[in-house]
């Protein structure tokens, strides 16, 4: 799960972690008295999105207009304002439409002396979270990885015990960090630590991590994602999942239990398993279609549960064919059969649908969907079933 | 011989007196698999599908000399009753449980390496040793006993490939399902060591998924270990980055952990590969006639 800056920065803030201060606007009148009441000659009106690249990116339509800007007065506050919100906000992460931007955050601005990347992850492979610290802040860490791997510095910690003091002296030296700054450090990095174990983050990141000319290190932006198995404790956290940053239906399909991504082409499909799911998916660009999503309808697909995946799949108005791929397990392809025709029979059906159905009880459940009178296409195996669906479309 | 379980492994199941959990018994005692016991906190001295139940893990290998168990518990409940069977001494850990907590697996994690105790998963289907021992929630009738390993991180894309060599004659000696967490107890290396010196399997099939660098690791440890032909597919070739598909593991992000980096590399160690799902086992069919 995801959430925006400004409430990354305010777990940040109630943990003792160095942020900058900032207010929250949703009019441009707010961002004007935001501005007033930080008191500073200047201060950075910031697009709120759950995406990246806000810096660099553009309002659709105003390309002059980016998402992160310098103020110097409450007038000037209060026009960027005006020319963000409401408006979307195209970024590298958001694709072409963009994202609406709802809320912008008003915050003090800071005497940056230097510019540091700060990240921590699971290391899948050391199965430890891993801190990265970088003297290049400020810009993609994707491309320092990809280019200049030497500059990013790994520590890995033990969640119960959070990163050791000579952890973060190691890494103050190499990145040549000293005096105050590097007694700053100390704290806040044990500090985002901690914050990372205890309500179970699958990533924080500080870029920039900003050291102030007082050696002050303190986070200028912060983005926090969260292991959504771990939802379950963290009711506070829950609470700031905002639904209109997510993709409506995915936000659906989780609702019923469903696992669904929405992808750009065509070929709808609805398998049970996410490794099957993804393998439909990949046979169906295999034979020259485009498949319009991932969905997971799990192990023990129920009607109803069909019938929402039906129903999700033909909302996409890009979804030309439906391919239905089971490999029924401890789920029978009778019930599945059962399900596919009552979903069927509730639903406007009006694009192609091709089933491929394998496992227990395969014949009679071919034979219910040869004798509904429903116009199934049948796959015989996985190839046929995705030659099939992709000659639908052509 | 086989890896991991037998016919003579006796198997409990912590999670029993659930729905879940005593469907899943059922299942693996009507296969043939040595089901001896349950476990669940607080209902010890109650029966399920004929079976005692225990409340702690320690009283049932003790009444029952059990050495396997599978767990059907909630996944806040889960992390506990993996150390649980590690403190009990028991040698095959196979934690079904899906949606764990990843934190949780962190020390789970570090235990079991400590431990004479194998985990599989969590999240995962389970392992079968076909007409001899069941552990999990896989189909048993797809599967033949035969000279095939095979090793996975998804379920029904298991199954698939099972039914595909079943279907071509070519049995399993046994079938291990990884599970699709970012950290699981078992890699495809501690498997490929199994398989290697395993008498009865004489090639591996194995099938991975986007994410993490599991076969890329896989694969460099092939190229160095093993002798024995090997194939495999990778799923979500198509899958955009950025995106969770399904399993929490199987996301491409910072740009790592694309199928194609996966396939290149199991290329470069000389395994066969699946282009195609469809494609699995005559894939491992060809690495077998190659390898002769």
């Amino acid at each position: 799960m995801k959430i925006h800056e400004f409430q990354a920065k305010e777990i940040l803030r109630q943990a003792g972690v160095a942020v900058p201060r900032s207010i929250v606007a949703k009019t441009p009148e707010e961002a004007s008295a935001a501005y007033t009441e930080l008191g500073g000659s200047i201060a950075v009106v910031k697009a709120q999105i759950h995406a990246g690249g806000r810096g660099k990116g553009t309002v659709k339509d105003n390309a002059d207009q980016r998402g992160v800007v310098l103020v110097k007065s409450a007038e000037e506050a209060a026009t960027v304002a005006k020319n963000l919100l409401g408006k979307e906000l195209v970024t590298i992460q958001t694709g072409p439409e963009g994202k609406q931007v709802n809320q912008v955050l008003v915050e003090e601005g800071c005497d940056i002396q230097r510019e540091l990347y700060l990240g921590i992850v699971l290391d899948r492979a050391a199965k430890l979270p891993c801190l990265m610290m970088s003297s290049e802040g400020g810009t993609e860490i994707e491309e320092v990885a990809a280019e200049t791997p030497e500059k990013i510095f790994k520590e890995h910690f033990d969640p119960s015990l959070g990163p050791q003091s000579f952890q973060i002296r190691k890494l103050c030296k190499k990145l040549g960090i000293s005096g105050p700054a590097a007694r700053s450090a100390e704290k806040f990095v044990k500090g985002l630590c901690k914050v990372y174990v205890d309500t179970d983050c699958a990533l924080a990141e500080i870029n920039p991590l900003v050291i102030t000319g007082s050696g002050e290190m303190i986070a200028l932006d912060c983005k926090m994602t969260f292991d959504d198995n771990a939802l379950y404790r963290h009711k506070d956290i829950v609470e700031l999942r905002d639904l209109s940053e997510e993709e409506p239906a995915e936000v659906r399909a989780q609702n019923t239990g469903l696992s669904y991504v929405k992808l750009d082409g065509n070929i709808g499909c609805l398998v049970n398993g996410a490794g099957l799911a993804m393998s439909t998916m990949d046979i169906i660009k295999l034979h020259g279609g485009e498949p319009a999503n991932f969905l997971d309808v799990g192990g023990g697909a129920n009607v109803d549960q069909v019938t929402e995946a039906f129903s999700i799949l033909l909302d996409d108005k890009n979804v030309k064919a439906v391919l239905v791929n089971i490999f029924g397990g401890i789920m029978r392809c009778t019930t599945i059969a059962g399900a596919l025709l009552e979903a069927y029979k509730k639903l406007d059906f009006n694009v192609p649908l091709v089933v491929r159905l394998e496992g227990t009880e395969v014949e009679e459940g071919r034979k219910m969907l040869a004798e509904s009178g429903i116009d199934i296409i049948i796959g015989d195996g996985l190839t046929d079933a995705a030659k099939k669906v992709v000659a639908t479309v052509a | 011989m086989s890896i991991l379980v037998n016919k003579d492994t006796k198997v409990i199941c912590q999670g029993i007196t659930g729905k879940v959990g005593e469907f899943h018994t059922k299942g693996c005692k009507e296969y043939g698999t040595k089901m001896v016991g349950g476990v669940t906190p607080g209902k010890g001295g109650q029966s399920v599908e004929g079976l005692p139940v225990f409340d702690t893990v320690e009283e049932a290998v003790k009444e029952t000399g059990a050495n396997a168990t599978m767990i059907f518990v909630p996944p806040p409940f889960t992390a506990d009753a993996i150390l649980e069977a590690i403190d009990a001494g028991i040698e095959v850990i196979c934690a079904i449980t899906e949606g764990v907590p990843v934190l949780d697996m962190v020390p789970v994690y570090q235990k079991v390496k400590q431990s004479k105790s194998v985990l599989v998963g969590p999240n995962c289907p389970g392992v079968i040793t076909p007409e001899e021992c069941k552990i999990g929630i896989m189909p048993g009738y797809i599967h033949k006993k035969g000279p095939v390993g095979v090793m996975s991180r998804s379920g029904t894309l298991t199954y698939e490939a099972v039914w595909q060599l079943t279907n071509l004659g070519l049995g399993q000696s046994t079938c291990v399902g990884l599970g699709g967490d970012p950290i699981v107890g078992t890699s495809f290396i501690d498997l490929l060591e199994m398989y290697q010196n395993d008498g009865d399997t004489e090639a591996i099939m194995m099938m991975g998924e986007i994410g993490g660098t599991a076969e890329e690791e896989a694969a460099e440890y092939i190229k160095q270990n093993v002798t024995k032909p090997v194939a495999a597919f990778i799923a979500g070739r198509t899958a955009p980055p950025g995106k969770r598909m399904g399993h929490a593991g199987a996301i491409i992000s910072g740009g790592k952990g694309t199928a194609d980096e996966k396939f290149a590399a199991l290329r470069g160690a000389g395994v066969e590969i699946a282009e195609s799902p469809a494609d699995m086992g005559t894939a491992l069919k060809r690495a077998i006639d190659n390898h002769k």
